[in-house]
C-alpha cells in the first residue's frame, strides 16, 4: 500500500496539478450526476454548443427524464459567467422573511438520522447528529443528537419547577425565573452517549460516520453552576456522597452522580449556543455533566436529590453497565475516555480527484483536553501528527487537521488521540483482548475508513 | 409577572422577595460572619411543602428507602400485566418487540447470585438476569409504565406487578405476596453480578486499556477484519443523499432512502404527527398491526358506514377490547378532543402519509 504524504514545502496545495490534467473522477458541482449520467450531459452540453438548442431537442429526442437533467444543467449554467447570475438582478427577500432564520434549502441533507432497526419505537430512540458535514466544534442546536425514552415533552417554562431536596437544610422549590437570577457561567462542553459507535462493538455495522459516531454533540451550555444551588440549600456537606438528578418527561429518567463530580463542572443548564435549550435537549432545564456519559446530563431536570447511596436506578443496572466476558457488569461507569474519528473524508463518501484533501475530524476526552491528535493514511503503520484548532478547550470537542495528497492508490484513515493524561486511543483488538466484545458502551476505538482506488470511502475495521 | 399564569401570590412574593427582604439578602452577601452561612446566600424561591416533596420524591433506593406502604399478589399481577402490559411485552414477557423482560435465569443463578447466562456467547439481558436489585424494578414500573401511560398505577398494583415479573423470571413462586418489607428478601439471580472495580468512576480513574503513541513503522501488517456486510448495504438509505452536495467530496449512491428519513424531508399530515406524538404509533402500524390494528384496516372497515367517528371518538377516550380481539387499548385522555378528532379523520380518510 502506497503512503501518501502532505503536500511538500513550498508546493502550493491548490497547484494546477491537482485540480487540472490529472483528470477528475466527478467534477464538484455535478456530483450528483453518476459518470454515465455525466457524459451524456457534456454530450447535450457539446451539442448545445454546436447546433443550437432547438436543433438539439429535435436531433435527440431526449426522453422525460433527460429533458429535465437538460434543464438541471441550463439552469446551472445561466448563472455562470459569463452569465448574469439571476439572484444578481433581482431584489432578494426582505428582512424578517423568517424572523427565526433557517438553513438555506440546499442544506437539506444535512440533518439528524436515525438508524433503522436500531430502536423498537420513535418515542425511545435516537438521531445521529450529521458529523460529515458540520464545521469547527459547535453542533447547531438543531442538529444536536438525540436521545429520550419517552419522547419529548413539550413543557410550559412557568409551569416548571425544579425542587432540591434530601439531605438539605432548605428544600427547595425554584420557578426558572429564580433559575435564572443565580450568578451563571458559560462552558463549551461534549456530551457523548455512552452507547455511542456501541453498534460496532463486535463488528462494522453502518455506514458513515453520523451513524457511527452521530451520538456526539457540542455545544456553549449556560446555566448555574450545581455547586451554588447545593450551597444555596444548604446541603450535608458529611453525609453528601450521591445526587440523584430527575426529567419530567414520562421516563422520569434518573441517574446517580457522586457529589465529588457534582460540585465540580456539574451545570444546571438552560442556555445552548446563545438562546434556550431546544426541547430535544431538555427545554427548559437541564443537568450537563461534562466528560461524563450523555445519560447522567439529565434533560428536562425536575429535581435533585440529595443521598448517602447510590441509587441503582434502571439506567444504571439494566443498561449504561458494561458486559466483560466474564459475566460480570462493570456498573456506574461514569467516564468517557478520549476517542477521535476523522469526519471528512469519511464512510460512504468519494474523493473528487486525485491531488490535495485536508483530513479532518474531531477528538475529545472526558478527562480534560486533548493534547495530541496522529493521523495515519496506512492503517496505523505510519503516524503524523495534526494541527489542533485553537483553543483547545477542557470536554470539549477539538477540532484536527491535516494535509493529504491522495496518490490514487488505496488507503486506509486512521485518526489517534492522546489525551493531557497520556492515555492513548486505543485499537479494537487491544479493547477487546480486555472487554470482549458484548460491552455495548463505552467504545472509544481508533476507526478506519478505507479509500478504494474508485475514490469511495468505506467502514471497516483491521487487525 | 402577568406572564407567569400559574404562580400564586404567596409563591411569588416569596420567591421574587420583597424590596425589604431585597435588602436583607445584600446585606448577607456583604457580611462574612461565619454564622450567616446558614442563612441562604441568594434566598431564590421558596421552601418546598412536605407534601410537594412526597408527591415528587418517589425514588426507591437498594436498602428500601422511598418504598410506600402497599401489597401486591403474583395472581393480582398477572391480572394487571395481562391488561397493561402483555400486548407489549408478550404473555409471558417474553416478547422482543419493544423489550423482553422476562427470560433467561437458569437453575442454580439464584443461589450462587450470578446469571450464568451473561458469561455465554449468547448473554440474553432481562430483568430477571441482569437486575441486582429487586428495588429498581418496583421504582422503574412505577415511573415509567405503562410505556404511554406513565406514573398512572397504584401501589399495590406496583407491588402485585413487581410480583408477578419476578414470578415470569422464575424468581417468585405463583403464590407470593411482595409488600414494602417481604420485598427486602427477594434474592436476585445476578444480585453478585456487578463490580465497580473500573477507572470509569473519577477523573484520576486508571485505565483498563493502554495503547502507546508509536509513529513509525508500527505494525507489521495491517488486515481488513470486517466491513459492512451485505445484508446491512443499503439499509441507511441513499448515502448520497446524507451529505451536502458540494464539497470536496460526495455521497456514494446506494439503497433507497429510509421511510422515516424521507417523510420527515417532507411535508407530513397534520393526523399522522399527531399520531405520533401522541403515541398512537406505539401500538398501531399505518399497514399493520402492532398491538392494535393498522390504521388502514380501521379505515377499511369502517368504510361506508357513515357515523362511524362518534363512535370511535368514544371508544378513545374510554379505551376499550373486542372489536380486533381481546386486547384492550387503554383510554387515551391525554389527548384533546380536537387532537382527536384530527387523527380520527386522518385515520378514516386511509391515512395519507403527506
Ligand atoms: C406501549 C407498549 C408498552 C406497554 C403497554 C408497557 N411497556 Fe414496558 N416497556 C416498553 C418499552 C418501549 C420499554 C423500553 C423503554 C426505553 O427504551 O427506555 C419498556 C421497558 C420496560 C421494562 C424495563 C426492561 C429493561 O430491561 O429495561 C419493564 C420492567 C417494563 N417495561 C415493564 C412493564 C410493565 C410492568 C407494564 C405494564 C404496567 C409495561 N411495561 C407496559 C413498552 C411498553
Ligand atoms: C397501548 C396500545 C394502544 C395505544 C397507545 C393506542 N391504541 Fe388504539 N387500539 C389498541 C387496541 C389493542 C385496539 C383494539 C381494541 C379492540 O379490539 O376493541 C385499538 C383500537 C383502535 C381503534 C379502533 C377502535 C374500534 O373500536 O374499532 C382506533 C380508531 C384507535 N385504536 C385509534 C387510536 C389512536 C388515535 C390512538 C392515539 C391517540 C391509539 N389508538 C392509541 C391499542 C392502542
Amino acid at each position: 500500500m502506497a503512503v501518501t504524504d502532505a503536500p511538500e514545502k513550498g508546493q502550493s496545495p491548490q497547484s494546477s496539478e491537482a485540480t487540472g490534467s490529472r483528470g477528475r473522477i466527478e467534477p464538484a458541482a455535478e456530483n450528483f450526476f453518476t459518470a454515465a449520467e455525466l457524459s451524456r450531459r457534456k454530450f447535450f452540453g457539446k451539442a448545445l454548443a454546436a447546433i443550437g438548442a432547438a436543433a438539439t431537442a429535435g436531433a435527440v429526442t431526449p426522453s422525460a427524464a433527460e429533458t429535465a437533467r437538460q434543464a438541471v444543467q441550463e439552469g446551472l449554467e445561466k448563472n455562470l459567467p459569463p452569465n448574469v447570475p439571476e439572484w444578481s438582478k433581482i431584489l432578494g427577500a426582505p428582512i424578517l422573511a423568517h424572523p427565526y432564520g433557517l438553513p438555506s434549502p440546499h442544506e437539506k441533507n444535512i440533518v439528524r438520522r436515525e438508524s433503522p432497526g436500531l430502536t423498537r419505537t420513535p418515542h425511545s430512540s435516537v438521531a445521529f447528529t450529521p458529523l460529515q458535514n458540520l464545521f469547527g466544534i459547535i453542533t447547531p442546536s438543531g442538529l444536536h443528537f438525540e436521545r429520550h425514552h419517552a419522547g419529548t415533552p413539550e413543557i410550559d417554562p412557568h409551569q416548571h419547577r425544579l425542587m432540591i431536596n434530601g439531605l438539605v437544610k432548605r428544600p427547595l422549590l425554584l420557578t426558572m425565573e429564580d433559575v435564572l437570577r443565580f450568578p451563571s457561567v458559560s462552558r463549551i462542553h461534549f456530551i457523548e452517549c455512552g452507547a455511542n459507535s456501541g453498534m460496532e462493538w463486535g463488528n462494522v455495522a453502518v455506514p458513515t460516520v453520523q451513524y457511527s459516531h452521530g451520538m456526539l454533540s457540542c455545544s456553549e451550555w449556560t446555566g448555574v453552576p450545581l455547586s451554588v444551588l447545593l450551597q444555596e440549600a444548604g446541603y450535608d456537606a458529611k453525609r453528601a456522597k450521591f445526587i440523584l438528578p430527575e426529567g419530567s418527561d414520562g421516563a422520569g429518567l434518573t441517574r446517580t452522580i457522586p457529589i465529588e463530580l457534582a460540585l465540580d463542572d456539574v451545570l444546571v443548564a438552560y442556555g445552548q449556543n446563545g438562546e434556550m435549550l431546544r426541547p430535544e435537549n431538555g427545554y427548559p432545564l437541564r443537568l450537563l455533566v461534562p466528560g461524563v456519559q450523555g445519560v447522567s446530563s439529565v434533560k428536562w431536570l425536575r429535581r435533585i436529590e440529595v443521598g448517602d447511596q447510590p441509587w441503582n436506578t434502571r439506567e444504571e443496572s439494566l443498561h449504561y453497565v458494561d458486559l466483560m466476558p466474564s459475566g460480570l457488569h462493570r456498573q456506574y461507569t461514569w467516564i468517557q475516555e478520549a476517542k477521535s474519528v476523522i469526519t471528512s473524508p469519511s464512510g460512504g463518501q468519494r474523493l473528487l480527484d486525485k491531488g490535495y484533501y485536508e483530513i479532518t475530524g474531531l477528538a475529545w476526552s472526558g478527562r480534560g483536553k486533548v493534547k495530541r491528535v496522529d493521523v495515519s493514511t496506512d492503517g496505523g503503520r505510519n503516524w503524523r501528527t495534526a494541527r489542533l484548532q485553537e483553543p483547545v478547550q477542557t470536554k470539549a470537542l477539538t477540532r484536527f487537521r491535516i494535509d493529504w495528497r491522495w496518490d490514487g492508490s488505496p488507503a486506509l484513515l486512521q485518526s489517534r488521540v492522546m489525551d493531557e493524561t497520556g492515555y492513548v486511543q486505543p485499537k479494537y483488538n487491544q479493547l477487546r483482548a480486555v472487554r470482549g466484545e458484548k460491552s455495548i458502551y463505552h467504545n472509544n476505538s481508533i476507526q478506519t475508513w478505507r479509500v478504494a482506488e474508485s475514490g469511495e470511502v468505506s467502514n471497516v475495521q483491521v487487525s | 409577572m402577568s406572564r407567569s399564569p400559574d404562580g400564586s401570590p404567596l409563591e411569588r412574593s416569596q420567591g421574587r422577595g420583597s424590596g425589604l427582604l431585597c435588602l436583607c439578602a445584600a446585606l448577607v452577601l456583604w457580611l462574612p460572619s461565619p454564622s450567616l452561612a446558614e442563612e441562604p446566600k441568594f434566598g431564590f424561591g421558596r421552601l418546598a411543602t412536605p407534601e410537594e416533596i412526597a408527591a415528587w420524591d418517589t425514588d426507591v433506593r437498594p436498602d428500601g428507602k422511598g418504598l410506600p406502604k402497599g401489597s401486591g399478589s403474583v395472581s393480582f399481577g398477572q391480572e394487571v400485566y395481562d391488561a397493561k402490559c402483555a400486548s407489549c411485552h408478550g404473555t409471558f414477557g417474553e416478547d422482543n418487540q419493544y423489550m423482553a423482560i422476562a427470560g433467561g435465569v437458569q437453575p442454580g443463578d439464584i443461589d450462587r447470585g450470578r446469571a450464568s447466562i451473561l458469561a455465554t456467547g449468547q448473554p440474553l439481558r432481562t430483568v430477571g438476569t441482569k437486575l441486582n436489585h429487586v428495588s429498581t424494578l418496583w421504582d422503574y414500573i412505577n415511573r415509567a409504565m405503562p410505556f404511554a401511560q406513565p406514573k398512572t398505577l397504584t401501589p399495590n398494583e406496583v407491588y402485585a406487578l413487581t410480583a408477578y415479573v419476578l414470578h415470569l423470571n422464575d424468581i417468585l413462586p405463583a403464590d407470593a405476596t411482595l409488600d414494602e418489607k417481604s420485598i427486602l428478601e427477594v434474592r436476585m439471580p445476578n444480585r453478585n453480578g456487578f463490580t465497580t472495580e473500573h477507572g470509569f468512576m473519577s477523573k484520576a480513574g486508571k485505565p483498563d486499556v493502554k495503547n502507546a503513541a508509536c509513529m513509525k513503522d508500527c505494525v507489521a501488517t495491517v488486515t481488513i477484519a470486517s466491513e459492512l456486510p451485505e445484508s446491512a448495504q443499503g439499509m441507511h438509505g441513499n448515502l448520497a443523499e446524507q451529505v451536502r452536495s458540494f464539497a470536496p467530496t460526495s455521497g456514494v449512491k446506494s439503497g433507497r432512502a429510509p421511510a422515516g428519513a424521507s417523510a420527515a424531508a417532507s411535508p407530513t399530515s397534520p393526523g399522522l404527527d399527531l399520531a405520533k406524538k401522541f403515541a398512537c404509533m406505539a401500538c398501531h402500524g399505518v399497514d399493520n398491526k402492532v398491538v392494535g390494528p393498522g390504521f388502514r384496516e380501521i379505515a377499511a372497515r369502517y368504510k361506508g358506514s357513515g357515523g362511524a367517528e362518534p363512535q370511535l371518538l368514544a371508544k378513545l377516550k374510554a379505551g376499550g377490547a373486542g372489536v380486533w380481539g381481546p386486547v384492550p387499548m387503554p383510554p387515551q385522555a391525554h389527548v384533546s378532543e380536537q387532537d382527536l378528532k384530527t387523527i380520527l379523520t386522518w385515520v378514516l380518510s386511509g391515512s395519507p402519509t403527506r
